[in-house]
């Protein structure tokens, strides 16, 4: 298929799963704005959790820019409603919807008219309907978007290239995204450090998890004690967890296989993910924990960063 | 109740029109004409709530479907519906016969002319069009010059714009040799109607359009150039701001082809070819929805974003065929169009089966003298203008407007040419009140590839605006579908 369609279709992936998870970060602070805080430093009283979207997203420095206040209202609009943040959910449904229509031949009609549907829904929001509609509700409602958007795809589209480049940019993007709401863990003070293990870590460990779709999963395979060590497994080791960063590299890699059986120049591309596929599969979480979570997830980050580029230069934009 | 829109459909003169409208639909003496008894039928057993609902159903598939046509100069891109109307333009197949066969002479006649001023000129040398009208037209393109392409066609897509101002009384109104477009508002409206109404298409035996993307296709792969068995065909488009970006893609999507861009293209060796995510692939026919000016930065408009660098050495070379060729838009530019039905004489041996309209050129000073005296009773186009713009309508302008338009005239008379104004079908359309009649034109589409083709009717456009005559989607103007229909 040409370039610049397969180009579109995997940006347009990529931006649905980004919007779907920006909705769950912000539902974790949202989730952990409501706990007990000791204030730490005077005049961020109940702020401090919603610098944690912006810091995990690299968006802090774009935030600041316009907006010398952090509060719960500036960062929520900034992230769900601000045109000139290209994170934002409204960005990425416009860049969604966008990409679909430049390259409405490769995907079926249902899938265009739901981008198209739930592009058309978002642009009647503002914060004030937001407000009304309840900020979960809301977020509720993009997660909703995404999940439909997903279920249409897998459910109408011909398993052909175009399929494959969404699987594979739906799947970059949550790994990506995954790391960096785990990573939200690491930037969330605690009122002291006698609290850890205490009521506080558990929310908020419990807000990561449930913002993953991963509490009830949790509970299922480790009972109810929440630690680190254990979170970190479920969503980064086990691959029976579909959010995990194992279950992502799966896709990743199975699908740059059979994207480069055709192709001469993927060798350099299809080891890379292999390396990286490999870490996951044959990882240890001692080998995390030890190295630290959110060292590991830093190098994770980049790594998959990296991927991202190197799928660009042999697929998407090569040079002749 | 739907009995009441049928008695309720009044014809009216328009003022300053003089004679009744000829009515597809209505006889002078209120009477139905035969081919739209059926549907008239329909209509008066027809509750008014489920046409009502039947045309808001069609509103909304429009819409949800994103089909839309951008409009130019307004709030610069907003997307807006073409109206669609629900009432069927209706053409008795032996009607329909007739003009076929003109359709089909007058397009070889044209192909004819356009192969001839790119080699030979032999009609140029008899003196039966003036040289300085072809060869100092701007999209006269001496790269053709002596340029054999693959079957001699140049013009592979046609849109034949037709009127009827009266009983079997039809007349070509202009031809489209460049990028014509509305055909995928054609084979839309036929579906919209078969799904919203399928019980019409019961009772009638209506002609079908469906198979025009594959009859497009068939011609295309008949023109790859020489030796290739398994040709590769792409649709070119401007890309998703066009304004006709959904019938590209719509009408690649039908042939099962590629639809591409400029920066998807590449030429090297005087071969064009794709990028695609398996390497580059080899591209034999380009159905290119792109002006001539903006085809190649390297050949014609150095600026133009949307072309590819090389493709004129290509189509040169013979690598590659543009279905239409470069240069037709001198043979459907209104000064050529007086000679088109001599044309048919020339190269045909043949009498023209249809007609122009009559046709007062301001360049010689006998016609210019007539049409400045009456500018009050003809309409008066501008020989480069396109899209309805650039036009005075003489019934429907004040003396102010008049004034103006004869400064203008006297000016650049040769830019000028006057029509009488015709007294256009009317057709029934939905309005506000009811039913009601409005202009109708018809836009056949001819496919020339080893023959000429036609599928039957075409796109049936309607000035909703009560008496007016500018069918223009980009000024406000709708669609019907359109039946030809076995007697």
């Amino acid at each position: 298929m040409l370039c610049r369609v397969a180009s579109e279709l995997f940006w347009m992936a990529r931006h649905i799963e980004r919007a779907e998870n920006m909705a769950r970060m912000l539902d974790v602070t949202y989730r952990t704005s409501l706990l007990p805080y000791q204030v730490t430093e005077p005049g961020l009283a109940w702020a401090e959790p919603w610098s944690v979207p912006l810091i995990t997203s690299g968006l802090a420095t774009a935030y600041y820019r316009d907006n010398p206040v952090l509060s719960a209202e500036t960062v929520l609009r900034f992230m769900i409603l601000d045109s000139t943040n290209p994170s934002s959910v409204y960005c990425c449904l416009r860049a969604a919807r966008e990409s679909a229509r430049n390259v409405r031949g490769a995907i079926t009609s249902e899938m265009y008219e739901d981008l198209n549907t739930a592009w058309l829904e978002m642009r009647r929001y503002d914060y004030d309907t937001v407000q009304q509609m309840g900020v979960s509700n809301f977020l509720e409602w993009v997660k909703m978007r995404s999940h439909l958007f997903r279920g249409v795809t897998f459910g109408t589209m011909l398993r052909d290239e175009a399929y494959h480049f969404i699987r594979l940019g739906t799947h970059l993007e949550r790994a990506d995204n995954t790391a960096r709401i785990l990573d939200v863990k690491y930037h969330l003070l605690l009122p002291s450090t006698a609290d850890v293990g205490g009521a506080v870590d558990y929310y908020q460990w419990a807000a990561v998890l449930q913002s993953v779709s991963g509490f009830e999963s949790y509970r299922k395979i480790y009972s109810d004690v929440i630690t680190p060590r254990r979170v970190a497994e479920l969503l980064i080791l086990r691959d029976d967890m579909p959010r995990s960063l194992h279950c992502c590299m799966n896709f990743i890699h199975e699908t740059i296989e059979r994207l480069g059986e055709d192709h001469s120049h993927s060798r350099e591309l299809e080891r890379a993910s292999g390396q990286l596929h490999a870490q996951l599969h044959y990882g240890r979480t001692d080998d995390i924990i030890d190295l630290g979570l959110h060292e590991y997830l830093m190098d994770f980050l980049e790594r998959i960063s990296s991927l991202g580029d190197e799928i660009s230069r042999v697929f998407l934009a090569p040079s002749y | 109740m739907a009995q009441g829109l049928l008695s309720s459909y009044r014809i009216t003169v328009d003022a300053p029109m003089s004679r009744l409208p000829y009515d597809e639909m209505r006889l002078a003496d209120g009477g139905i004409r035969p081919h739209y008894q059926s549907f008239a039928e329909w209509l008066g057993q027809t509750p008014a709530g489920r046409i009502a609902q039947k045309r808001e159903e069609a509103e909304r598939a429009f819409h949800r479907l994103g089909i839309t046509f951008a409009v130019y100069g307004e709030d610069s891109g907003t997307e807006r519906l073409i109206p669609f109307d629900l009432v069927p333009r209706i053409i008795p197949a032996a009607e329909w016969a007739m003009l076929e066969r003109g359709l089909k002479q007058r397009v070889q006649a044209l192909n004819a002319f356009l192969h001839d001023i790119y080699h030979e000129q032999r009609i140029l040398a008899a003196g039966r069009v003036p040289a300085e009208r072809v060869l100092g037209n701007t999209q006269y393109r001496r790269e053709m010059r002596g340029l054999d392409l693959p079957g001699g066609i140049y013009a592979h897509i046609a849109g034949v714009d037709l009127v009827r101002a009266g009983e079997g009384e039809w007349y070509v109104l202009e031809d489209n040799l460049r990028v014509p477009s509305g055909v995928s508002y054609m084979l839309e409206n036929r579906r919209m109607m078969m799904r919203l109404l399928p019980e019409l298409f019961a009772t009638q035996s209506i002609r079908p359009v469906q198979h025009y993307p594959d009859m497009l296709l068939k011609n295309l792969h008949e023109v790859s150039p020489a030796g290739e068995d398994a040709p590769t065909v792409a649709v070119l488009t401007p890309g998703a701001y066009n304004s006709a970006y959904f019938e590209h893609a719509f009408l690649a999507q039908q042939m099962g082809v590629q639809l591409v861009e400029g920066q998807d293209l590449f030429v090297q060796n005087d071969t064009v070819f794709m990028r695609t995510t398996h390497g580059p692939q080899r591209v034999h026919v380009l159905y290119r929805r792109v002006d001539d000016d903006f085809l190649d930065p390297t050949a014609f408009r150095p600026d133009s974003m949307i072309g590819v660098p090389g493709l004129l050495a290509a189509c040169r070379a013979g690598r590659v065929t543009l279905a239409n060729a470069i240069g037709t838009g001198v043979a459907d530019d209104k000064s050529i169009y007086p000679y088109v039905p001599d044309m048919i004489r020339f190269y045909l041996a043949e009498e023209p089966v249809l007609n122009n309209v009559p046709t007062y050129q301001l360049g010689g000073p006998a016609d210019r003298g007539y049409v400045l005296e009456h500018l009050a009773d003809l309409v008066v186009k501008e020989v480069h203008g396109a899209g309805g713009y650039g036009m005075l309508v003489g019934p429907a302008s004040t003396a102010a407007e008049r004034a103006v338009f004869r400064e203008r005239i006297l000016a650049a008379p040769g830019n000028y040419i006057a029509q009488p104004t015709l007294a256009l079908s009317t057709c029934p359309t939905f309005v506000e009140s009811g039913l009601a009649p409005r202009h109708v034109d018809l836009r056949p589409y001819v496919l020339s590839g080893k023959t000429v083709n036609l599928v039957p009717g075409g796109l049936t456009r309607v000035a909703l605006r009560e008496g007016s005559l500018v069918v223009n989607s980009s000024q406000g103007g709708g669609t019907k579908d359109t039946w030809v229909v076995a007697d």
